[in-house]
């Protein structure tokens, strides 16, 4: 199957791992993976700061790059949301919402592209350890893909997942929130990386990458001996 | 006390609270109890997202038709022979109920629990009237007797204090001698409440919801204190949000459900009571006089926007107990009665920006309280509405911000200048960088490493070794 990939602007400069882990496994999978030079950023810093104006730059310029896509796949269940948003925030103007209800029909989040699209839960990977899971905001309730992470990590061979304490709470991140309201983001990441401390896991898994960000950012602030990992290059340990 | 409840900057606000460590040990003790309560509810309940939808359709039917309703109500009440009086402001509801009190040369004033005789600050105008104004709801009765503590949750007021104390509390200003045990304290507020409704002059409710096919006021309460507040004094006076009213018992008895599954997990309340009107002939108890106050107070101007779907709410605090914002500020640091997620979208709407701008800010959008509510508000994105109203309508955005965000519209949708910036990120972030990390960051930066490490920029981008795996792999 020929995927378009929406890296994100997050993997394109600070998390190459990411990016480079998500193409090995869906072409071990078997898909063909295209990438559009054109993509930037889907815009969720401005808009979700309330610079709506401001953010649709960045977004008429997405639709147009994924336009000729047949399917989008992201690791990012937060971006992933943003394209699917992307219709709302131009309702009003018939042309460009109806090419964002095209954009958002074929827009799918990594691990949910790989468990319902292409069928497959065991892809082959390996990884000895004790893992948590942070199930991310956006991902979980807007997106809604719960399911899909843990099922594919339930195949991993040698990971044994333990779950995290009130998994529901938000990290902090909350894009420009981290630094906007800095002080109580630090109070609500400390929560959850004591929480990852309690499980006593050698390994934080996810699916976005400002959540990994922001979780391990603070960990290592903290000194904490955890390895944070996104979900995609789990899947890609063999 | 108003719906503001100090004059403390948010930031102020919330560093303070913060050092509070009982209050935030209560919070994220309650909210981990409730959020499991409403969950097993709703279970045991079942088709719940079916019955979310259906409590979203009665509320929204009813706000389409409000001026319809609220007719229907006023005709039913005044037929039973009620008095009803529609208060633009928060002024005229006071002076109103203000004028009863004069008329009857009322002394002692017994309130059940109500949200919206806080927002327009009725007791303190009763006081200054020279009345004694009695809350009943415990938790109420324990803030007032604190030197007017202001509530810091909707449903549970005082679930900032602990019962050692409330003992201390008790203590202080009724002499009491007992032990901090719940039921001591329980008691002995009991013992002096029931003196007070034998001498109340003037009852005073809230309403939970009206009944417009009756003209019924109906009353949600577990301590059994709204029913005496009604049934003792010879007036009887009921103050409602005008938003607060569903077309006939059937539509009241899904809400009913909704609200006590959401707010603590119950299937039902105590006590379900519905006021109609004054005592009539051959009635052995009830008022002989009885007033509705329906109050308006900004409510009509967020008719017809984009934020009408905020007078969806039940006020049953589900959005508060998931929120993990509130969790760690609590619920002083709003600076409004009504604090949470709902709080934040309301308290600005009626209180307006020049006071409460940052609240929206105050939310990761994480969406939980969107989840949690029983009505359907999309809260999150009620919140998001805020910030663009305050950025793009009101202009209210700091300049370096706005200095940033065009600079992002701009790089973000331009493919040159984000190659060039992208490309030159690694090096231009060098001096900063050790060990592949950034842990003291220059400008936007700065906050960011305060409390958290941030990644160096990638060396090479993962466009540019997508460029080398096609080549590599003979498909470019």
């Amino acid at each position: 199957m020929k995927v378009t990939l929406f890296a994100t602007c997050i993997v394109d400069m600070f998390q190459s791992d990411v990016g480079i882990a998500t193409v090995e496994v869906l072409e071990r999978l078997g898909c063909e993976i295209v990438f559009p030079a054109q993509q930037v950023c889907c815009g969720q810093p401005a808009y979700n700061s309330g610079y709506v104006e401001d953010a649709k730059k960045a977004m008429k310029k997405m639709i147009a790059a994924f336009e000729d896509a047949e399917v989008i796949v992201t690791p990012s269940g937060s971006c992933a949301t943003m394209f699917k948003d992307y219709q709302h925030v131009f309702q009003d103007d018939p042309d460009w919402r109806s090419r964002a209800e095209r954009l958002a029909e074929k827009t799918y989040e990594l691990t949910e592209f790989i468990v319902d699209v292409l069928k497959i839960e065991d892809v082959g990977a390996k990884l000895e350890g004790i893992a948590t899971y942070h199930p991310s905001c956006h991902m979980t309730r807007l997106l809604g893909v719960k399911d899909a992470p843990m099922k594919l990590l339930s195949h991993v061979e040698g990971l044994e997942m333990q779950p995290l304490p009130n998994a529901q709470n938000c990290c902090g991140f909350g894009g420009t929130f981290s630094v906007k309201m800095g002080n109580i983001s630090e109070q609500m990441v400390d929560e959850k990386v004591d929480s990852v401390t309690e499980t006593k896991a050698s390994y934080l898994i996810g699916a976005d990458g400002g959540c990994l960000m922001n979780i391990g950012g603070r960990m290592q602030r903290r000194g904490k001996p955890v390895k944070v990992m996104h979900i995609a290059e789990v899947l890609n340990s063999r | 006390m108003a719906m503001k409840i100090g004059n403390e900057k948010f930031k102020d606000n919330v560093n303070k609270q913060m050092e509070d460590t009982f209050m935030r040990g209560a919070v994220a003790g309650a909210q981990e109890r409730l959020r499991t309560r409403r969950l097993d509810a709703a279970e045991e309940l079942g088709n719940w997202e079916e019955w979310r939808s259906h409590g979203e359709e009665i509320r929204q039917h009813t706000l389409d038709h409000l001026d319809y309703y609220l007719q229907e109500l006023s005709e039913n009440l005044q037929k039973r022979g009620g008095h009803v009086f529609f208060a633009a402001t928060a002024e005229e509801a006071n002076d109103y109920v203000k004028g009863i009190v004069k008329e009857k040369r009322a002394k002692k004033i017994l309130k059940a629990k109500s949200m919206v005789t806080e927002e327009i600050g009725l007791n303190a105008v009763l006081e200054q009237e020279g009345c004694d104004v009695i809350e009943t709801d415990l938790g109420e009765y324990i803030l007032q007797l604190d030197d007017h503590d202001p509530p810091s949750h909707i449903v549970t007021p005082a679930l900032h204090k602990n019962k050692e104390q409330i003992k201390d509390v008790f203590a202080e200003k009724l002499e009491y001698k007992q032990t901090s045990e719940p039921e001591e304290l329980a008691l002995h507020a009991r013992e002096k409440l029931r003196q007070e409704f034998l001498q109340a002059d003037i009852g005073i409710t809230g309403c939970n919801f009206a009944i417009a096919e009756s003209g019924s006021v109906g009353l949600v309460t577990n301590e059994g204190n709204a029913g005496m507040v009604s049934d003792l004094p010879d007036t009887q006076i009921c103050v409602m949000g005008m938003e607060r009213i569903v077309p006939t018992f059937e539509e009241f008895e899904v809400l009913v459900g909704l609200l006590t599954r959401s707010a603590v997990g119950q299937k039902l309340t105590s006590y379900i009571t519905a006021l109609t009107g004054p005592r009539t002939a051959g009635e052995v108890d009830g008022p002989s006089e009885f007033h509705l106050v329906i109050v308006d107070n900004g409510r009509s101007g967020i008719l017809g926007t984009e934020f009408q779907s905020v007078l969806q709410c039940i006020r049953c605090a589900a959005c508060i107990n998931v929120c993990p914002v509130y969790r760690h500020i609590g619920g002083h640091s709003y600076n409004s009665i009504y604090p949470g997620p709902i709080g934040a979208v309301l308290t600005p709407l009626l209180g307006g920006y020049d006071d409460f701008k940052e609240l929206p800010y105050a939310s990761t959008l994480c969406a939980a309280c969107t989840d949690a509510c029983p009505v359907k508000i999309p809260l999150h994105q009620l919140l998001h509405r805020h910030r663009q109203v305050i950025v793009e309508k009101e202009g209210r955005a700091p300049i370096s911000e706005k200095m940033a965000m065009k600079a992002f519209g701009i790089g973000a949708s331009s493919n040159p200048l984000y190659a060039a910036g992208s490309k030159v990120a690694s090096s231009v972030m060098k001096p900063f960088t050790k060990d592949e990390t950034i842990s003291k960051g220059p400008g936007p930066l700065k906050a960011w490493t305060e409390i958290r490490d941030f990644p160096a920029p990638n060396k090479e981008r993962f466009r540019d070794w997508f460029k080398q795996h096609q080549k590599e792999s003979g498909k470019a």
